[in-house]
């Protein structure tokens, strides 16, 4: 057969050459002509030190600063590059025996003889004085400056996080980081991790056998600069942030709160907690596993990491939807004899008059009002079946941040749950479960979990009368900066702003009502607060003390959620807390004495029984 | 016995004895790039220099295996084998192990197996296969469906994603380029590439001005200067109102705003065009909107689609971007080491800079290296050289036959050990970006080394037997 392209072999060997000619070119050209590669002596050694950057500060949202960075020191040593010399007054200076010299020197010399190894971390600023002073003894040593964490107050250790050394999985992952460099592990510093830490750079040293630095390589053509991190200003008013871990000392439990206008959060408080620099320098492994070893788990960040059943809370979202859905109306009235009976099933209520409406069904958190409302949600005739119904139900929910993570600026938010339709198709059969097989959902019971976090935006979304921003920590990532753009976006639940009047009318007689209301505890005489009690059901001892608020009622200012562990009802402990926050910030001092003293002497033992 | 003695004998000992020689530098480098004086013995398992020789034995035995298969079998069942690598494509997107960020491994205890490295000789054979039964028959007709049979691949591996593996699948075009592909698009496709660079270079604007006065020029030389000022007064006044209009009552993007003008000067301009009963100037025309709307996507692409490492990797090859740390570093070692090597190098196991282990991948991607600062110049050379001897015998075995599919896919491992080579190469010396792909019997690695194997050994056992009839 003929072959027409026989000729096209021609132009493909050509192409072989060519690209060997120009490989060839290149090798001569920075191989021999260009002479800046060669190292000069043989003795000769490169050295090449990474610059570290210093790591972002981190302000509160009034510019106070909260992290900076000290000074640490890092001795690092080149194995072959070592000669006799005094071990004795070497150890001495570093504090170290004989027989941890040798391990020591053992570990660098296994990692290589020729590449720089730590040889001892983060020495303090007093030996790296003296050590300095005698290190020409000491060849084929060099010490390195790092930048440690350092607070200026013991506080808000689960929001801002810490930094640790990377792990080798890391570093097969990705390609910036060496063995050796630090990287934010939890809270701030892990999810701001690319801003705060900077960019690092390089220099190469040409260095002689005697140890001495004899200038850089090439005039520094290959050295890079290493850029500082950028600052970022956090959303929290640490003062607002130090009075609520106070108020929460000697009990389990968290605060939220938030800005409802911007979502930007005010306070993040998780009891127990620990002090931030417990987590930095050389300590931080021990006191780590120590932290770790402790029943009462202070690592573990309740406030996005614990979720809990809502509670009579979650009466405000049934309210809200009944109402949107149109199956109740504010005037909508239901009688309640000491709870709801329907059949062989009784959900329980307290002493209180009765029928009432929806304001005072909210103030009074009747639950026979609720179940009657879910009901009605529930048996909608608007559709063909509950299932659908029951979607719509949820649909509400998810709009408002429930049963997903919302989307802070932290890790390891937990999504909490929200059953789905499927979820009771499964468990009691397609379509073969009603409204009273589901009713404890009415009063925030049963399959559902919320963490604190989405609780204190459920407040906010009150508070704006039907929209919000995603929580967020960080307002500025650079002195002039703004949030991260997935921040600045409104989101919009679905509720028609005049639905939530009746509610917030329920709320504030809650707090400010007559007989029955349920939260008169958190009155505050100068500011309308306006809130909602909750008891979370605790299956291993006494129930969870819920209360969530947002104030003053116009224009509020800050929406909140408080939760104290084996605390029993919302209104004792939760509520109390939820009043003295808001009149700290929002008038910046505490004229309740009385209350406060009274907050600070309670002690609940994580391990409380009815 | 007689038949397998006789393909013994029509065996090509050049080749093998090339391939024998890489592999042993190869794994001599490894050493060298892993060594360390407390592990001395270069046998020693747990090192990678002694799995590499583990690797190496392997690769023989491979080798020995394919030499006595039949090459019925790879003809008939290429388009099966082709198959078989997609599935297992797929397969690694779902069950892989993610490794560096791609998605590209299957872990089988410790080991790790990356089945793209074998879907090159696979996606070959297919290719053959489809281009002999064409019949050197050219047109779209052939030449979009054997396109295809080289993107099936390379869209799998690019949602692992490991672009680097990608690009070396453009080497099969060099398959097409010898069966008959019309060098118009080998043309086109330079002129992409180059509008490529340069509008990453100099921005789309720039460019875009470049190619509308271009289309002046060329409308001038064609057709004379008075329709030219006049046409061009036509494009000028409706693109500047379009332009004016866009930028001050509408606060469009300044790019929207360029490719509406042209187009909207574009239908003035041949109504214009239309009236004077003229075909050039619309020829000229559609080739200027095309670049325009082509470099416009160009900058798109290249800043919404290409990940950050990628474009920093580009940018450096372009000189656009010094510093950065990771990237740029990379390069930087690269060249210290190579540089510092001068005309004899410094001695095996005498490398100073390989010994930093601040290059990263130095016994995988970067063995280069070593080979250019403990051999120097000469030993790059001599390495070099091989390749090109290497790649001229294998040219030389493909044009030898007398069926197209052989020569097909001897083309398609031709082509591909031009592309590791140059690319390879050329990345730790500074003339390719930093693109991840291995240089062959070389790098570190089981799964590279057995695919370049079998790439080689089915061309030589076919080739051995290239007398046999295929039927
Ligand atoms: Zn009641």
């Amino acid at each position: 057969m003929k072959d027409r392209y026989a000729n096209r072999k021609y132009l493909v060997m050509a192409l072989v050459l060519v690209a060997a000619l120009i490989l060839v070119a290149r090798l001569l050209y920075i191989q021999i002509v260009d002479k800046t590669y060669r190292v000069s002596a043989a003795n000769n050694a490169l050295r090449p030190v990474p610059q570290y950057p210093a790591r972002g500060l981190i302000y509160d949202r009034n510019g106070e600063l909260i992290v900076y960075n000290q000074a640490a020191y890092d001795l690092l040593v080149i194995p072959v590059q070592t000669s006799a010399f005094d071990t004795a007054r070497f150890n001495q200076i570093l504090g170290i025996t004989m027989e941890d010299f040798s391990i020591r020197m053992k570990a660098a010399v296994s990692y290589s003889r020729r590449a720089p190894s730590v040889f001892m971390k983060m020495i303090s600023s007093e030996t790296y004085a003296l050590l300095q002073e005698e290190l020409y003894r000491f060849p084929g040593f060099y010490v390195q400056a790092r930048t440690l964490r350092k607070y200026t107050r013991p506080l808000a250790s689960h929001l801002l996080g810490y930094v640790g050394e990377v792990d080798n999985k890391l570093i097969a992952r990705d390609r910036y980081y060496r063995s050796g460099d630090y990287i934010g592990i939890s809270g701030i510093e892990k999810s701001y991790e690319e801003n705060l830490r900077g960019t690092k750079g390089v220099t190469i040293f040409l260095v002689d056998v005697h140890n001495n630095i004899k200038g850089s390589y090439a005039e520094g053509r290959y050295d890079t600069v290493a850029v500082p991190g950028t600052n970022l200003w956090s959303t929290i008013d640490l003062n607002l942030q130090e009075f609520g871990e106070k108020l929460m000392r000697n009990k389990t439990g968290s605060i939220v709160a938030i800005e409802p206008a911007t979502g930007e959060i005010l306070a993040l408080v998780s009891s127990p907690s620990y002090d931030p620099e417990l987590l930095v320098g050389r300590v931080r492994s021990a006191n780590f596993s120590m932290l770790q070893a402790d029943t009462v788990k202070p690592l573990f960040d309740r406030a996005l990491m614990a979720s809990y059943p809502p509670g009579s809370t979650f009466k405000i979202m049934n309210g809200l939807i009944g109402l949107q859905e149109n199956v109740i109306r504010p005037s909508s009235l239901f009688s309640c004899s000491m709870g709801y009976h329907a059949g062989s099933l009784t959900v329980g209520c307290h002493s209180h008059d009765s029928p009432l409406n929806l304001p005072q069904a909210v103030a009074q958190s009747c639950n026979a009002w609720f179940c009657n409302a879910f009901r009605n949600i529930l048996e909608n005739k608007q559709y063909p079946i509950l299932g659908e119904a029951f979607d719509h139900w949820r649909q509400y929910l998810v709009a408002f941040g429930f049963g997903n993570k919302l989307g802070i600026d932290l890790p390891n938010e937990l999504a909490g749950n929200i059953p789905t339709r499927s979820y009771y198709d499964r468990y009691y059969g397609k379509d073969r479960w009603k409204a009273l097989t589901v009713i404890s959902l009415a009063i925030g019971q049963g399959e559902i979990g919320a963490t604190p976090l989405q609780m204190a935006n459920m407040a906010a979304v009150i508070a704006n009368r039907g929209s919000f921003y995603i929580p967020h920590v960080v307002k500025k990532i650079g002195d002039d900066g703004s949030p991260a753009p997935l921040y600045m976006q409104k989101y919009i639940t679905g509720i028609s702003p005049e639905n939530f009047d009746p509610v917030i009318e329920g709320m504030e007689g809650a707090v400010n009502g007559g007989p029955g209301s349920t939260a008169r505890g958190a009155r505050l005489d100068s500011i309308i607060i306006c809130g909602k009690t909750g008891t979370a059901q605790n299956p291993h001892g006494k129930d969870h003390s819920i209360f969530v608020a947002f104030a003053p009622k116009d224009n509020p200012q800050i929406a909140i959620a408080v939760y104290v562990e084996n605390a029993g009802f919302g209104s004792t402990f939760a509520a109390p807390i939820a009043s003295l926050m808001i009149e700290r910030y929002l008038t910046g001092e505490i004229k309740r004495k009385y209350l406060e003293d009274y907050v600070l002497n309670l002690v609940i033992r994580p391990d409380a029984k009815e | 016995m007689q038949r397998s003695s006789n393909i013994l004998g029509r065996l090509d000992w050049v080749t093998v004895i090339l391939w024998l020689v890489m592999m042993i530098m190869g794994w001599l480098n490894i050493y060298a790039a892993v060594y360390n004086e407390q592990h001395t013995s270069i046998f020693d398992l747990s090192q990678r220099y002694g799995k590499q020789l583990v690797f190496i034995i392997a690769a023989l035995v491979l080798a020995v295996m394919v030499m006595v298969t039949d090459n019925k079998l790879w003809f008939f069942f290429a388009w099966f084998i082709y198959g078989f690598f997609l599935l297992l494509l797929i397969l690694v997107l779902i069950f892989g192990n993610e490794i560096n960020g791609a998605r590209a491994w299957f872990s089988i205890g410790s080991f790790g197996l990356q089945p793209s490295e074998f879907t090159k000789f696979a996606t070959g054979l297919a290719l053959a296969s489809f281009l002999n039964a064409q019949r050197q028959s050219t047109g779209w007709r052939v030449m979009a469906p054997a396109t295809a049979i080289i993107m099936a691949p390379m869209v799998l591996i690019a949602l692992q994603p490991d672009m680097g593996s990608v690009i070396t699948y453009f080497a099969f075009f060099v398959v097409l380029y010898r069966e008959g592909m019309s060098i118009y698009v080998f043309i086109s496709a330079m002129l992409a590439a180059t509008l490529f660079l340069l509008t990453l270079m100099l921005g789309n604007v720039p460019v875009a001005s470049g190619l509308m006065v271009m289309a002046v020029i060329a409308l001038a030389v064609t057709s004379g200067s008075m329709l030219t000022i006049k046409a061009s007064g036509v494009m000028a006044v409706t693109g500047g109102l379009s332009y004016l209009a866009g930028h001050y009552l509408l606060g469009l993007d300044i790019a929207v705003i360029i490719v509406v003008a042209v187009l909207l000067a574009g239908v003035v301009y041949l109504w214009f065009i239309y009236r004077q009963k003229l075909k050039m100037p619309a020829v000229i025309y559609a080739f200027l909107i095309s670049g325009i709307l082509y470099l416009f996507t160009v900058d798109y692409a290249f800043h919404n689609i290409l990940q950050p490492h990628q474009q920093t990797r580009i940018n450096i090859m372009l000189g656009m971007e010094t510093d950065p740390y990771g990237e740029g570093y990379n390069l930087n070692q690269s060249l210290i080491s190579i540089g510092s090597g001068g005309f004899l190098g410094k001695g095996y196991l005498n490398g100073t800079q390989t010994k930093f282990k601040f290059v990263p991948e130095q016994s995988t991607d970067f063995i280069f290296c070593t080979v250019g600062e403990e051999w120097g110049f000469v030993g790059s050379v001599v390495v070099i050289g091989l390749f090109v001897w290497l790649l001229l015998r294998l040219l030389m075995l493909a044009e030898r036959q007398r069926t197209i599919f052989i020569r097909a896919y001897g083309y398609g491992v031709f082509g591909l050990f031009l592309g590791h080579f140059f690319v390879n190469i050329g990345m730790t010396i500074g003339v390719m970006p930093v693109i991840g792909i291995p240089l062959p019997f070389f790098s570190y690695g089981g799964s590279s080394l057995w695919g370049f194997t079998i790439l080689l050994f089915v061309f030589l056992r076919l080739d051995a037997g290239r007398s046999e009839y295929l039927g």
